[in-house]
């Protein structure tokens, strides 16, 4: 199954919060935020990551392009 | 590369009473490589004081609170705190961290604005109705983060000189010892439990309600996680925001120019907050060591596995190598990601709340009193983790 994963550079305030839960799916920049790659595998930690991202910057989709993260 | 060649350097460096950044900062900064500093208690450790090298030991997985439980981690007091949901790491921190994320997420912060705004009109008008000299702390400061944090974890307001003992005593960093540490969160858990076993009875649309629901529903976490993450949740959201408020004040009146700015274009409030919250050392010193998981490279030290850590944000706040004029309070300073929140998995939870508050605070605060000054002598805390005035008396 794969998922998709966003990171919405507006919304990024470059907390780190993802690049540390999930860091082989997500790497801070300079500035922002942004997924190692769209594609990835499905997995819960995504999940938690768009939950635990204070700016609400990352969505995820599932394979059939529907959001399942951030949970409401 | 340096390595450990000298005495450590006697830590923390800032002086409570004031909301300076101290000098010494700025010397370990500029020269090359980490320096070795001892705090009252515990080991001794690398710190670091640049933006890049903050960033990278506060992000990267490598680097973990955990190990702390298991080494000497240096301390201000000689008791040890259970730090709790800080003590942890990726994913045991993960799972708790969702749970109560998404209260604090910007969206849900920004749907508390108007009551937020409704509750500073209130306070300012007792405060205005007793006339000056007012202490800023106690009629104001204080009471609007106290009375958000109640209402969203479901906490009477009431009982705020209660749980102030307590909160005070959980971030004091005088000699306490370990028996005097545990019997003051012995003492906030029991209040915690007993609020907690009467929100079991009555279940209300609050914050305490949910994490219920995530335990006794979920099964996401221990009876004991329960209390604990609603203990820290009461009391990190007050009193740091508490403390800035009365802090920011101060900085302001310090910077009339940057002040008369902010009162002519009250849109400047967001970025002035942002700007304060970089420029304001809130913390007497860095703690929460972060101990090396393997040798790493931080800043041209090469820190080993096993080795604490400490960041002092408020020096990397002022590094000139991410932040131009770092010394000059700029209300409009652009892209100013500042690590008054700190990084990475423990970023402050509260900071959208915490932003929101501040902004609402401050605006509505010299929007009201054009005249605002300071109207009688600072009492400053001591001996406590987050430095700021514990009386400020005001006139307008």
């Amino acid at each position: 199954m794969t998922w998709r994963a966003e990171i919405d550079p507006k919304r990024c305030m470059a907390s780190g919060m993802c690049a540390t839960i999930a860091p082989e799916l997500f790497v801070l920049g300079e500035r922002v935020s942004r997924p190692v790659s769209e594609e990835i595998a499905a997995n819960e930690t995504a999940l938690d990551a768009a939950d635990c991202c204070p700016a609400l910057a990352i969505t995820v989709y599932d394979e059939g392009g529907d959001v399942i993260g951030p949970r409401p | 590369m340096t390595t450990a060649d000298t005495a450590p350097l006697s830590y923390p460096f800032n002086t409570p009473e004031s909301l300076d950044l101290a000098e010494e900062y700025a010397h370990v900064r500029n020269r090359p490589g980490l320096v070795r500093v001892r705090m009252a208690y515990g080991e001794p450790a690398w710190l670091v004081t640049r933006y890049a090298d903050a960033r990278l030991v506060l992000g990267d997985p490598r680097f973990s609170r955990a190990e702390s439980a298991s080494h000497d981690e240096p301390r201000q007091s000689e008791g040890r705190r259970d730090s709790g949901i800080l003590g942890m790491d990726p994913p045991d921190h993960t799972r708790l961290r969702s749970l109560v994320a998404r209260a604090f997420t910007v969206r849900q912060a920004e749907k508390l604005r108007p009551q937020v705004r409704e509750l500073t009109r209130e306070l300012l008008d007792e405060l205005e109705a007793a006339g000056p000299p007012a202490d800023l702390v106690d009629r104001y400061a204080l009471p609007l983060p106290v009375a958000v944090i109640c209402r969203m974890l479901g906490v009477p307001a009431e009982d705020r000189p209660r749980f102030r003992v307590w909160s005070d005593a959980a971030l004091s960093t005088s000699s306490l010892t370990a028996e005097e540490f545990d019997t003051n969160l012995e003492e906030l858990r029991a209040y915690m439990r007993q609020l907690i076993e009467d929100h079991r009875q009555t279940p209300r649309d609050d914050l305490m309600t949910a994490l219920i629901d995530a335990r006794d529903v979920g099964d996401r976490l221990s009876e004991l996680e329960l209390v604990d993450l609603c203990v820290g949740i009461l009391v990190a959201g007050h009193e740091t925001t508490a403390t800035q408020i009365p802090n920011f004040v101060l900085a302001l009146l310090d910077h009339p120019g940057e002040l008369a700015r902010l009162r002519a274009q009250p849109e400047l409030i967001g970025s002035a907050v942002e700007e304060l919250l970089r420029f304001v050392p809130l913390g007497s010193g860095a703690g929460q060591a972060r101990y090396a998981k393997e040798d790493i490279e931080v800043g041209g030290t090469l820190v080993r596995a096993g080795s604490p850590v400490l960041v002092a944000v408020g020096a990397a706040n002022r590094d000139a190598l991410r932040f131009s004029e770092p010394g000059k309070l700029d209300i409009s300073r652009d892209g100013n990601q500042h690590l008054g929140f700190g990084h990475g998995a423990h970023h402050c939870l509260g900071a959208p709340l915490a932003r929101l508050e501040l902004q609402e605070a401050i605006g509505a605060l010299i929007g009201r009193f054009p005249g605002l000054h300071v109207a009688g002598d600072v009492v400053w805390k001591s001996e406590m983790l987050v430095r700021g005035p514990r009386v400020l008396p005001v006139g307008w």
